[in-house]
C-alpha cells in the first residue's frame, strides 16, 4: 500500500459490482460510508460500526468482509460485490433473493443485504455446505426481526435451488 | 357499521402472498432514512455524551471545537433550553426534562453538548476539543436504595426520587386473603433489556423562519401523541412542526419511540445553526442512551385454597423508569392494568404501583411494554404455588383459567376480554404440543440424573391500548382536572387516480412487519382486483395525511385496528362505485359485483365495464355522477372502538381493545457441566383470532420467541455501582444469534374478535410476555429452584448448581442490590 497522508484525500478506485468507480477518501474514511455517502450505494447497512452485527457485509475479493471494519483506502484496486451486485438482471432477483422472498425471510430487510452477501459466497464456495456451516455463516448476522426461522428455510431452500447449477 | 366481516371466499386475505415490500429490499433499494440524501449544506451532528451517572456540569469550554475547520456550531444545553420548554410529561409532578443536560447530568451517556460540521468524522472530532468540568455527585443505581431515605435526588426540585406511589383495591381482597387456607408470595426482578433494532435512530430536522415552523424527517414509530409534545418543547403550534418518516425503517419494536428527544434536540440544533441538520446515532450512543423497558421489583402474594384456586392477588410493584419520566411512561406500569389478573377469574386484588428514578438510561416503549414485567412475576407464582401445595403446575393453571362461557369477562379492575376459549387451546396445545411425550423425556433424563425441566406459561395478550389508560395513574380527581382521554383512532384512506387505480394511506409507521401488503389484500378483495394493482403507503406526513394521536406501530395494533379501518374505508368507497355502477348498468345497486377487474350486474356477466373505466369516471365526468351522489374520489374513515373509555371514578379502566391468548410450554435440559440451557421443545399456542397473512403472523411469533428468548437468556443493559454501562456493544450486549433460536412449535386456535373490523387481534408481541417465563419456569423445574433471576447465563446458574441452597439465595439479593453482573 502506498504511504497515505492522514490529512489528505486519496483518490481511490476499484470495480464494485462489477463496474469501475472511483472517489476521494481520506484514509481515515470506512469503507461502509464511502460505499453509502460517496458512490451512493446504500444497500450495504450499517448497524452497529463495531464488528458485529454483521449489515455492512459485502465482498472483498471473493471474501465476505465487514465493510465497517475496513478502511475505504484499502480496497483501492479490488473487486467488490455488495447485495445490489446479486441481482439476475436489473430488476430481477436472483436464486437466493427469490428464495428469500418466497420464504418471508426478511421482515424489515435492514440486516438482509448482509444476509445474501454472506450466502451468497457460501453456496458459490461450497454449494453442499451442511446446515450446520449454513448456521455457522449465518451467526455472524444479527437479526433482531424474523427470531432466524424463515431465514434458515430460504437458505436450504436457495441451496438447493442452486445444488447442481452454477452461481455468479 | 357497514359490511361486517370479511366474506367468506377472501381470494386474497388470509393468504401468505408474498410481500410487496421485499422485492426492492432484497435488491438492495430500500429507501431508510440515512439511505435519503439531505440537502446541499446539511450539517452533520456528533453528541458529546456524558462519562458520568450524576454530576454537576461546572463549565464547558467549546473554543477549541469551533475553531476546527469544517466545524459550524457546538451547541451546549443552555443553547438548547433558549429555544425550547422542557418536554412535557404524563405527571406534572415530576421533573420536567430537556433533550440534553442543562447543569446537571443524571446517566451516563446523557447528551451534554453537540458539534455540528460538514461531515460527522469531522463532528466527531470536535467532541474531542470540547472539555466540559464535572463536579461528580453521588448515584443512585439501584432503585430500592432510590427510595430511602437518605437516597441522593435526581432532581433537586422533588421531594424524593419516588415520583408516583399509588394503591388501588377492587373486589374484597382482605377479607379474601383473610379466608384462604394459604398465602404463597414470590419476589422477582425484571431486568431493564432493549429490543435494540439494527437500524438505529435518525433525524433530519429543518426550521423555516419564515413560518416559523419545523419539518422533521425521523425514523420515529409514534404514538403521535407525543407529536404536542415535540410541538410545545420546541414551541410553535402543532401546525407548525412537520412530522415525516421515511418509506422504510430498520426495525422498531417499540424503541424508535425513544426517538423523540432527538427530534426536540436535532431540531433546535437546525435553527440555532440556520440550517438543516442530520444525526444518525451509532450503535454505543443506541445501547447507552436510546430507550429500553423499564425495570420492575415486584412482591406478588395469592390467597389461595387447598386445591390452588386463587382467591386474591396482592401487588407491590416498583418501576424503575431511569433518570426522568419521560412520556408516556409510566406506561409500562399502566398497559397492562385491566388484565393484572392475567388468564385467570380471580376476583379480588390490590396493587400498589410505585415509580422511582435511578440514575440509567430513561425507559420507553420496548416489545411487550409492560407485560413482560407482570407476566414473569404472575406465572412464576402460578409454579411456586403448585410446589408449595404439592399440585401440577398445569393444575392450578387449569383451575383458575377463565371458563369459556364466562366470555366476554368484565376484569376486576375493568377490563373487557371481548373473546376467548383459554382452556381449549390449553388442551388442544397439550395434545399437539405432545405434553405425553415430554414427561417421557423428563422421567428418561431424570434417570439418568440429567436435569431436565418443563416450564407452562398462560397470558393474555391485550393490543390496541386506550389512549386513555395511562391516566390511570392519576387520582379520578386529578383526571377530572386535567380532562378525561380515551379511544384509539385508527385511520384510512382509500384514492382513486384518474386511470382508475387505488391508493391506500394509513398512518401505521411500519418498521417490517409488511403492512402494506396486507392492506393490498384487503383492498383487493373488495374490489374484485389483484394486490399488485393496489399502492399502499403506510409512512406518515403530518402536514399532508389524515393522522390522530394513535397513530403509529405500538400496542400492536395493526391487524385488528388499522387493517380494519381500511377495510371499513374501502367498503365505503366501493358502496359509491356500485351506486355509481348501477345508473349506467341500469341495474340496482345490490346488483352490482367487482371481480377480476370488471365491475357487472350479478348472473349477466356481459352487462359490465371495466374496473379502472368506472373507478376512473368521478374525476373525468363528475357532472355524470348519478343525482345526489357525491364524488367518489376517496373515502378517509377514522375508526374508534366505544369499548375505550377512560377509567372511572373506581380505577376501573379497560386498557385495551382486544385480549388475544398464548399458552406456552418449554422443555429444556441445563448441562450439568457447563450450566448451558439447551431448549428442546417449544411450543407456543397462539389465539389471536383469524390470521390476516399467516407468514407475517410466524414472522411475529418467531421474532418475538426470539426477543423472549434473548431476554431470558442473555439480555440486560448492565450498570456498575457507579452507574457506569457495562454493555455498550454487541459483544456485551448480547443479543441471540441463528446458534441459539430454536424454531419454535407454532400453533394457532381462531376465537374473533367481535370488537374489531376484520376479528383480528394483535399477534405481535405476545411472545416477548409469555417467553421469559415459561424458560424461566422450565429452568426452575429442572434445576428445583424457588428463585429465578433473569438473564439466566451459565454464570449465574453454575453457582445455582453447585452452591448450597444459602449461599444461592445471598447471591440473588446481593444482585438485586446492586444490579451488578455475577
Ligand atoms: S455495521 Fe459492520 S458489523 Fe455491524
Ligand atoms: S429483517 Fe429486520 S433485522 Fe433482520
Amino acid at each position: 500500500m502506498p504511504r497515505l497522508n492522514g490529512e489528505r484525500r486519496h483518490r481511490i478506485a476499484f470495480t464494485l459490482d462489477g463496474k469501475p468507480v472511483s472517489g476521494e477518501a481520506e484514509p481515515r474514511l470506512l469503507l461502509s460510508d464511502f460505499l453509502r455517502h460517496v458512490i451512493g450505494e446504500t444497500g450495504t447497512h450499517v448497524g452497529c460500526e463495531q464488528g458485529i452485527c454483521g449489515a455492512c457485509t459485502v465482498e472483498i475479493d471473493g471474501r465476505p468482509s465487514r465493510s465497517c471494519l475496513t478502511l475505504a483506502v484499502q480496497v483501492e484496486g479490488a473487486e467488490i460485490r455488495t447485495v445490489a451486485g446479486l441481482a439476475a438482471g436489473p430488476e430481477t432477483l436472483c436464486v437466493l433473493q427469490e428464495a428469500f422472498r418466497a420464504r418471508h425471510g426478511l421482515q424489515c430487510g435492514f440486516c438482509t443485504g448482509g444476509i445474501l452477501v454472506s450466502l451468497n459466497a457460501l453456496f458459490r464456495d461450497k454449494p453442499e455446505a451442511s446446515e450446520a456451516e449454513i448456521r455457522e455463516v449465518l451467526s455472524g448476522h444479527l437479526c433482531r426481526c424474523t427470531g432466524y426461522v424463515s431465514i434458515m428455510e430460504a437458505a436450504l431452500a436457495a441451496q438447493k435451488r442452486l445444488s447442481g447449477k452454477t452461481h455468479a | 357499521m357497514e359490511a361486517k366481516k370479511v366474506e367468506d371466499k377472501s381470494p386474497w386475505l388470509g393468504r401468505s402472498i408474498g410481500r410487496l415490500e421485499d422485492k426492492a429490499l432484497l435488491l438492495g433499494r430500500g429507501r431508510f432514512i440515512d439511505d435519503l440524501g439531505a440537502p446541499p449544506g446539511t450539517l452533520e451532528a456528533a453528541i458529546l455524551r456524558s462519562p458520568h451517572a450524576h454530576a454537576r456540569i461546572d463549565r464547558i469550554e467549546t473554543a477549541r471545537a469551533r475553531a476546527l475547520p469544517g466545524v459550524t456550531a457546538v451547541l451546549t444545553g443552555k443553547d438548547i433550553e433558549a429555544l425550547t420548554a422542557p418536554l412535557l410529561g404524563v405527571l406534572k409532578a415530576a421533573a420536567h426534562s430537556f433533550p440534553i443536560a442543562i447543569d446537571r447530568v443524571l446517566y451516563v451517556g446523557e447528551p451534554v453538548a453537540i458539534a455540528l460540521a460538514t461531515d460527522r468524522y469531522i463532528a466527531e472530532d470536535a467532541l474531542d476539543l470540547i472539555e466540559v468540568v464535572y463536579e461528580a455527585l453521588p448515584p443512585v443505581i439501584d432503585p430500592r436504595a432510590a427510595l430511602l431515605a437518605d437516597a441522593p435526588l435526581l432532581h433537586p426540585g422533588l421531594a424524593s426520587n419516588l415520583v408516583s406511589d399509588r394503591s388501588f383495591r377492587y373486589g374484597d381482597p382482605e377479607s379474601a386473603f383473610a379466608q384462604a387456607a394459604f398465602r404463597v408470595a414470590i419476589d422477582t426482578r425484571y431486568p431493564r433489556n432493549a429490543a435494540t433494532p439494527i437500524e438505529t435512530y435518525g433525524v433530519l430536522a429543518d426550521y423555516d423562519p419564515g413560518a416559523d415552523a419545523y419539518d422533521v424527517l425521523s425514523n420515529f414509530q409514534g404514538p403521535f401523541s407525543l407529536h404536542p409534545v415535540i410541538a410545545k418543547a420546541l414551541k410553535v403550534p402543532g401546525n407548525r412542526l412537520r412530522l415525516r418518516s421515511p418509506p422504510d425503517c430498520g426495525g422498531s419494536f417499540g424503541v424508535k419511540e425513544g426517538v423523540f428527544p432527538y427530534i426536540v434536540l436535532i431540531a433546535a440544533a437546525a435553527r440555532a445553526a440556520g440550517r438543516t441538520v442530520k444525526w444518525i446515532e451509532d450503535r454505543l450512543e443506541h445501547l447507552a442512551a436510546s430507550s429500553c423497558a423499564t425495570g420492575r421489583l415486584t412482591h406478588l402474594e395469592a390467597a389461595v385454597t387447598g386445591e390452588g384456586r386463587i382467591l386474591a392477588l396482592d401487588w407491590d410493584q416498583i418501576e424503575d423508569v431511569g433518570a426522568t419520566l419521560r412520556a408516556p411512561e409510566p406506561a409500562t406500569l399502566y398497559r397492562m392494568h385491566a388484565n393484572m389478573t392475567g388468564a385467570y377469574d380471580i376476583r379480588h386484588l390490590k396493587i400498589r404501583n410505585r415509580v422511582v428514578l435511578t440514575n440509567k438510561m430513561p425507559s420507553g416503549l420496548n416489545r411487550g411494554f409492560g407485560g413482560p414485567q407482570v407476566y414473569f412475576p404472575l406465572e412464576r407464582l402460578m409454579q411456586r404455588i403448585a410446589r408449595k401445595l404439592g399440585l401440577d403446575p398445569l393444575a392450578v393453571i387449569r383451575r383458575n383459567l377463565i371458563a369459556k362461557e364466562a366470555f366476554p369477562y368484565r376484569t376486576a379492575t375493568g377490563g373487557f376480554l371481548d373473546s376467548g376459549d383459554y382452556q381449549g387451546a390449553v388442551a388442544a396445545a397439550l395434545e399437539e404440543g405432545g405434553i405425553e411425550e415430554l414427561y417421557r423425556r423428563r422421567e428418561e433424563a431424570r434417570a439418568e440424573g440429567r436435569l431436565y425441566g418443563i416450564g407452562f406459561a398462560a397470558v393474555v395478550e391485550p393490543s390496541v391500548s386506550n389512549m386513555g389508560y395511562i391516566t390511570t395513574v392519576l387520582t379520578a380527581e386529578e383526571r377530572r382536572r386535567a380532562g378525561q382521554k380515551s379511544g384509539a383512532q385508527a385511520t384510512a384512506t382509500v384514492a382513486i387516480d384518474p386511470l382508475g387505480a387505488l391508493t391506500v394511506k394509513v398512518a401505521s409507521v411500519p418498521q417490517g412487519q409488511g403492512h402494506r401488503t396486507v392492506l393490498s389484500q384487503i383492498v383487493a378483495d373488495i374490489f374484485g382486483l389483484e394486490p399488485e394493482a393496489v399502492s399502499v403507503r403506510a409512512d406518515l406526513d403530518t402536514a399532508k395525511d389524515g393522522w390522530s394521536i394513535a397513530s403509529g406501530n405500538y400496542s400492536s395494533r395493526f391487524a385488528p385496528a388499522v387493517a380494519g379501518a381500511a377495510f371499513l374505508a374501502a367498503s365505503r368507497l366501493r358502496a359509491r362505485l356500485q351506486r355509481i355502477a348501477a345508473s349506467q348498468l341500469n341495474v340496482a345497486a345490490d346488483e352490482i359485483v367487482f371481480a377480476e377487474g370488471r365491475v357487472s350486474a350479478r348472473g349477466n356477466p356481459e352487462n359490465a365495464l371495466s374496473f379502472s373505466r368506472l373507478a376512473a369516471s368521478p374525476h373525468w365526468a363528475p357532472q355524470s355522477l348519478p343525482q345526489g351522489e357525491e364524488s367518489a374520489l376517496s373515502e378517509t374513515v377514522f375508526w374508534t372502538p366505544p369499548q375505550l373509555a377512560p377509567p372511572n371514578d373506581k380505577d376501573e379502566i379497560n386498557s385495551s381493545l382486544c385480549y388475544g391468548f398464548i399458552f406456552d410450554i418449554c422443555a429444556l435440559e441445563v448441562d450439568r457441566v457447563t450450566g448451558e440451557l439447551r431448549i428442546d421443545r417449544y411450543v407456543s399456542m397462539h389465539d389471536c383470532g383469524p390470521l390476516l397473512h399467516p407468514a407475517m403472523v410466524a414472522g411475529q411469533v418467531n421474532g418475538g420467541f426470539a426477543h423472549g428468548l434473548g431476554a431470558a437468556l442473555f439480555e440486560e443493559q448492565v450498570y456498575d455501582g457507579e452507574g457506569n454501562l457495562l454493555t455498550g456493544t454487541f459483544a456485551d450486549y448480547l443479543i441471540p444469534t441463528v446458534k441459539e433460536v430454536p424454531a419454535p412449535m407454532v400453533l394457532h386456535r381462531h376465537t374473533p374478535s367481535p370488537l374489531t373490523p376484520l376479528g383480528a387481534k394483535g399477534v405481535g408481541e405476545g411472545n416477548a410476555m409469555s417467553t421469559p417465563v415459561t424458560i424461566a419456569n422450565a429452568a426452575a423445574d429442572a434445576l428445583g429452584l424457588d428463585e429465578v433471576t433473569l438473564p439466566l447465563q451459565p454464570s449465574t446458574l453454575a453457582p445455582r448448581l453447585y452452591g448450597p441452597e444459602r449461599r444461592r439465595k445471598e447471591k440473588t439479593l446481593a444482585r438485586g442490590r446492586d444490579a451488578v453482573r455475577e
